[in-house]
C-alpha cells in the first residue's frame, strides 16, 4: 500500500538540487554595479558624469604622457620630433635634472654628497617612524645625522659638525648631573654649559681639517632646498611649540601672556611677511656687521612660524587629557617636569600627531613660497633660470606637474604614514 | 592623629625663591620677563644703530607721497598720483574682493566635494576622493601658478576673436575669455533701477518673513505649508514685474571688440581669476574634508531615530543631522577662511596688486621703508585674522550644545 503511494507522488523529491547560480541581475559586477552605480535614476546620472568627466581627464592626459618626447636638446627640437602630434615635452626634465633637484649654482661634481645626505636621512628617519621594525641602536645614527648632513651638504671642516656635536654632549652630561637635584637646574644648567662650550671652541682654528669642498648656502636650490627647509624646520619646531604649549597652559599670567602674544601674533600674518621679514627687514634688528645668510634667516622664520601652529596642535592635545590625569599626577607627588615628562606629554602628543603631520605636510607645502623672495628652490628654480632659458621658454605643464607630483608623492606619503601610525598607537578599545 | 596643616611659616630666606613653590613662580616669571625685555632692548638698541648707519630713520611720511604706479584693478578711485596710503587702500580692497570670492567658490565646491564623498556611489566617491587628495598635497602656490599659466598661455589673445573667420570665439556672445581676463557684460543702471533694486532687497526681506510664518504656523497648528516654490516666487516675481513695467531701467553693456582690446562690459584680470580659482579648488578640497568629518561625527542612531519617526530623508539631513553636523564644520570652516585670506598674499605671484603687491611690493621697493611697510602688512593681516577668529567665538557660543 505505502508502496504504490509512496510511487504515486510524483512531485517528492528523494534528491538534493543542486545550486544553481543566483540570476544574472543578482551577482557579480552587475549586481555591484546596480547597487552602487546605478540605484536610482540621479545616481546613474552622477555616474555618468563621473565617467564622462574621468573619460575627460585620461583622454587628455594619456597621449600627452605617452607620447612625450624624453630627448631633445631644445623645445623646438622637441616640437619638429613630435610634429604637431600632442605629446609632452618631458625632454626637459631629463635634461635639467641636475636643476631641478639641486639648483643652478651647487658644484655639479659633489652632487653626491647631498644625494648620499638624502638616502641616510631615510635610515635616519626610519627608528624613528617605525619603532617595532628597527632596532633601538639605530637612534643614535638618527641622533648624529643632522651633523653628518650639515658637513655632507654644506662641506668644510670637519671640526664644525663635531664641536656642534660636542656641545651637545657636554650639555646632556650636566643636564644628568643636576637633573636629580632639580629639573630646572638641570635643563638650564645644560643649556649654558653647551653655550659656553660653543663660544670656547669658537676660538679655535678649525680651518681645512679633514674639509670637504665648501658649499655656501645661496648656492643651494632646487628641491633640495625644499627638503632642507621642511625637515630642518619641523623637526625645529616641534621642541619650541611643546614649549609654547606648555607656557600658554601655564598658571603663570607673564609666560602665559608672552606665548600668546607671539602664537597669536604668528598665527595672524600669512608666511610670505614673515619671509620678508627675513629677507629684508631682519638684517637691520642683528648687530652691525654681522652677515646671517639668507637661508638661515629663512629658517628662523619658517621654524618660528611653525612652532606657532604645532604649539596650537599639542594646546589641543593637552586640553584634550581629562582632569584626572594631571590630578594623578599631582597626588603622586611628582614636581611639574615629571609630571609633564612621565604622565602628560606622552599622551597629549600621541593625541596630537595628526595634528602636527598636518601642520608638518602643511609646512614643506609652504616651503615653495621662499621663491618670491629669490630664492630658487624647485617651484623658483622652474619660474626662473628653466622658463626663462632660450631653450625651454614655453614649457610649462611638463615642468610644474613633475614640481606637482613631487610634491604629492612626498606629503600624500607622509599623511599615509600619519594614518597608519594612528591606528598603530590606538591603544584604546573603542 | 595628624590633622592637615599649613606649611610652618618661617623666615624668608632666600633660597625660598628656587625650591619654594610659593615663591617660584614669580621668580620664574621674574626671569621670562627680564629675558623678554633684554630681548627686545637688544635687537631695539641694533636697529637704532643701523638704522643711525645708514642714515635712515623711522617715519611714515612716505604714506602721504605720491605714489607714481598705476594699479590694473582699482575697486576705488586711484590714480598715480594718488598717495601711497590710497594704494594701500586700493591693496586692501582688493585682497577683500578675492578673499571674498575665494571664500564662497570653496565653501561650495567644499561642501559638494564632502557630500559626493560619501555618497552610495562608488565611482563619485573614488573621484572625489582623488580630487581632495590630488588637491592637499601638492603647494597652493603650484596651482596659483597653474591656473595663471592656463590663463595666460593657452587661453586666446583678443585679436583671435577678429575677422569673418576667427580662431574664437564669445560664449553667448557676452563672455569673452582672452589672455587679458575674462570679460563680462556689465550692468548699466537707468533712470528708476533703484526702485528695481529696492523691490529686490524687499523680496528678499518677504522671503525671510514668509518662511518664518510657515514655521510659527507648522509649531502652533501642525500645518505644513509648502516651503520652496513660494520663496522662489516671493523672490523674483515682483521684481521681474516692477522691471517690465518701469521700461527695463536696468541694461547690459556688452563687451566689443574694438581696436586691440575688447572695450566696454566688464574687464576681470586673468590674475584675479587665477589667485580666486586656485584658492578656491585648493581651499576647497580641505573644506571637503572638514564636512565629511562633520557629517560622519553625527552618530548614526541619530539619522535613524529620525527615520523611525516617519521623516524623509531630506528633512532627516536638513533638520537633524546637518544642524548637529555644523557645529563640527563651521569652527574649521572659519580657520579655512582664515587661510584663503592670508594665502591671497600670495598675488604678488601672478601680478594681482593686493596689499601684499601695492604696500609690501611696489611702495615699499620705490620707498625703501621696508620696515614700516611690512609692519603695516603685518598689523593689516592680523587684524583681519583677529576680527574674523573674534567673530568665530561669538558664533560658537551660540551654536555650542546647550547642557542644561
Amino acid at each position: 500500500m505505502s508502496d504504490t503511494h509512496q510511487q504515486s507522488i510524483g512531485y517528492v523529491r528523494d534528491s538534493m538540487l543542486p545550486e544553481t547560480a543566483p540570476p544574472l541581475g543578482e551577482a557579480g559586477a552587475i549586481k555591484w554595479a546596480r547597487a552602487n552605480l546605478f540605484s536610482s535614476v540621479a545616481n546613474g546620472i552622477l555616474t555618468l558624469v563621473a565617467l564622462f568627466t574621468i573619460y575627460l581627464l585620461i583622454s587628455a592626459v594619456l597621449p600627452w604622457i605617452l607620447n612625450g618626447i624624453w630627448e631633445a636638446p631644445s623645445i623646438r627640437a622637441c616640437r619638429e620630433i613630435l610634429d604637431g602630434a600632442t605629446g609632452g615635452c618631458f625632454a626637459v626634465l631629463t635634461e635639467r635634472w641636475n636643476q631641478l633637484l639641486f639648483g643652478f649654482k651647487y658644484p655639479s661634481d659633489i652632487y653626491w654628497r647631498p644625494t648620499l645626505a638624502f638616502v641616510l636621512l631615510f635610515v635616519a628617519i626610519a627608528p624613528v617612524l617605525f619603532r617595532k621594525v628597527f632596532p633601538a641602536q639605530m637612534l643614535v645614527f638618527t641622533a648624529l645625522y643632522p651633523f653628518v648632513a650639515y658637513y655632507l651638504i654644506w662641506g668644510g671642516s670637519i671640526l664644525i659638525p663635531i664641536f656642534a656635536l660636542l656641545g651637545f654632549v657636554v650639555g646632556y652630561l650636566v643636564y644628568s648631573r643636576f637633573v636629580a637635584q632639580s629639573f630646572a637646574a638641570g635643563f638650564f644648567g645644560g643649556i649654558v654649559a653647551a653655550l659656553l662650550f660653543w663660544y670656547v671652541t669658537g676660538f679655535l682654528p678649525v680651518e681645512g681639517i679633514l674639509a670637504l669642498e665648501e658649499v655656501p648656502s645661496r648656492d643651494m636650490g632646487g628641491f633640495m632646498l625644499n627638503l632642507i627647509l621642511g625637515t630642518v624646520c619641523v623637526s625645529l619646531s616641534i621642541p619650541f611649540g611643546i614649549a609654547l604649549a606648555l607656557g600658554r597652559q601655564s598658571d603663570m599670567p607673564i609666560i602665559k601672556w608672552i606665548c600668546v602674544v607671539f602664537i597669536e601674533f604668528i598665527r595672524g600674518v600669512p608666511l610670505i611677511t614673515l619671509l620678508f621679514v627675513a629677507n629684508v627687514v631682519l638684517a637691520y634688528f642683528l648687530p652691525p656687521g654681522t652677515n646671517f645668510d639668507l637661508i638661515l634667516r629663512v629658517i628662523i622664520m619658517i621654524t618660528m612660524f611653525a612652532s606657532a601652529y604645532i604649539a596650537e596642535v599639542i594646546r589641543g592635545g593637552l586640553a584634550a587629557l581629562p582632569n584626572g590625569q594631571y590630578e594623578a599626577g599631582d597626588s603622586l607627588g611628582l614636581d611639574y617636569a615629571q609630571k609633564m615628562r612621565l604622565i602628560i606629554l606622552p599622551q597629549a602628543l600621541k593625541i596630537s600627531i595628526p595634528g602636527i603631520v598636518n601642520v608638518a605636510v602643511g609646512l614643506f607645502k609652504d616651503t615653495t613660497l621662499v621663491s618670491v623672495i629669490s630664492m630658487f628652490d624647485l617651484v623658483g628654480m622652474i619660474r626662473g633660470p628653466i622658463l626663462a632659458s632660450t631653450e625651454w621658454n614655453g614649457v610649462y605643464w611638463e615642468l610644474l606637474s613633475f614640481a606637482a607630483l613631487l610634491f604629492f608623492v612626498v606629503c600624500y606619503g607622509i599623511s599615509q604614514y600619519s594614518q597608519w601610525l594612528e591606528r598603530e598607537l590606538q591603544t584604546d578599545h573603542r | 592623629m595628624t590633622t592637615l596643616s599649613d606649611p610652618p611659616r618661617g623666615a624668608f630666606r632666600l633660597s625660598m625663591l628656587i625650591n619654594d613653590t610659593r615663591y617660584r613662580s614669580y621668580t620664574f616669571q621674574f626671569i621670562a620677563l627680564v629675558i623678554v625685555i633684554a630681548i627686545f632692548g637688544y635687537l631695539g638698541s641694533n636697529l637704532m644703530a643701523n638704522l643711525r648707519a645708514a642714515g635712515l630713520n623711522i617715519s611714515y611720511g612716505f604714506l602721504g607721497q605720491s605714489s607714481n604706479y598705476d594699479i590694473n584693478q582699482t575697486l576705488i578711485e586711484y590714480s598715480s598720483r594718488s598717495t601711497h596710503w590710497r594704494a594701500a587702500m586700493v591693496g586692501i580692497l582688493n585682497t577683500m574682493l578675492v578673499a571674498f570670492l575665494a571664500c564662497i567658490t570653496a565653501t561650495i565646491i567644499g561642501v559638494l566635494a564632502g557630500v559626493l564623498r560619501l555618497s552610495p556611489n562608488w565611482i563619485v566617491r573614488k573621484l572625489m576622493a582623488g580630487y581632495v587628495e590630488a588637491f592637499r598635497n601638492v603647494p597652493v602656490l603650484i596651482w596659483i601658478i597653474i591656473i595663471f599659466t592656463i590663463m595666460t598661455a593657452v587661453l586666446p589673445a583678443p585679436n583671435a576673436f577678429r575677422g569673418d573667420n576667427p580662431t574664437a570665439s564669445m560664449l553667448f556672445g557676452a563672455f569673452a575669455f582672452t589672455n587679458r581676463g575674462l570679460y563680462l557684460p556689465a550692468p548699466v543702471w537707468g533712470p528708476g533701477s533703484l526702485i528695481v533694486a529696492l523691490v529686490f532687497v524687499a523680496s528678499i526681506i518677504g522671503v525671510f518673513v514668509y518662511r518664518r510664518y510657515a514655521t510659527k504656523l507648522l509649531y502652533d497648528t501642525g500645518k505644513l505649508l509648502p516651503m520652496g516654490w513660494p520663496s522662489l516666487v516671493i523672490l523674483f516675481v515682483p521684481t521681474l514685474l516692477v522691471f517690465f513695467v518701469l521700461g527695463r531701467p536696468i541694461s547690459l553693456d556688452y563687451p566689443e571688440l574694438k581696436g586691440f582690446n575688447f572695450q566696454g562690459g566688464i574687464q576681470v584680470l586673468g590674475s584675479l581669476i587665477a589667485l580666486w580659482w586656485a584658492l578656491a579648488i585648493y581651499t576647497g578640497a580641505f573644506i571637503a574634508e572638514n564636512v565629511r568629518a562633520g557629517i560622519q561625527s553625527v552618530s548614526k542612531g541619530q539619522a535613524e531615530a529620525a527615520a523611525s519617526l516617519g521623516m524623509r530623508p531630506n528633512r532627516i539631513m536638513n533638520l537633524v543631522v546637518l544642524p548637529q553636523a555644523l557645529r563640527v564644520i563651521i569652527p574649521p570652516l572659519i580657520s579655512n577662511y582664515l587661510n584663503i585670506t592670508k594665502n591671497s598674499s600670495l598675488a604678488i605671484v601672478v601680478g594681482y596688486m593686493d596689499i601684499t603687491g601695492t604696500l609690501g611690493g611696489i611702495t615699499l621697493n620705490q620707498t625703501g621703508r621696508a620696515i614700516e611697510a611690512i609692519l603695516l602688512l603685518m598689523l593689516f593681516y592680523l587684524l583681519i585674522s583677529l576680527a574674523i577668529s573674534g567673530l568665530m567665538n561669538v558664533y560658537n557660543n551660540a551654536v555650542r550644545l546647550k547642557e542644561r
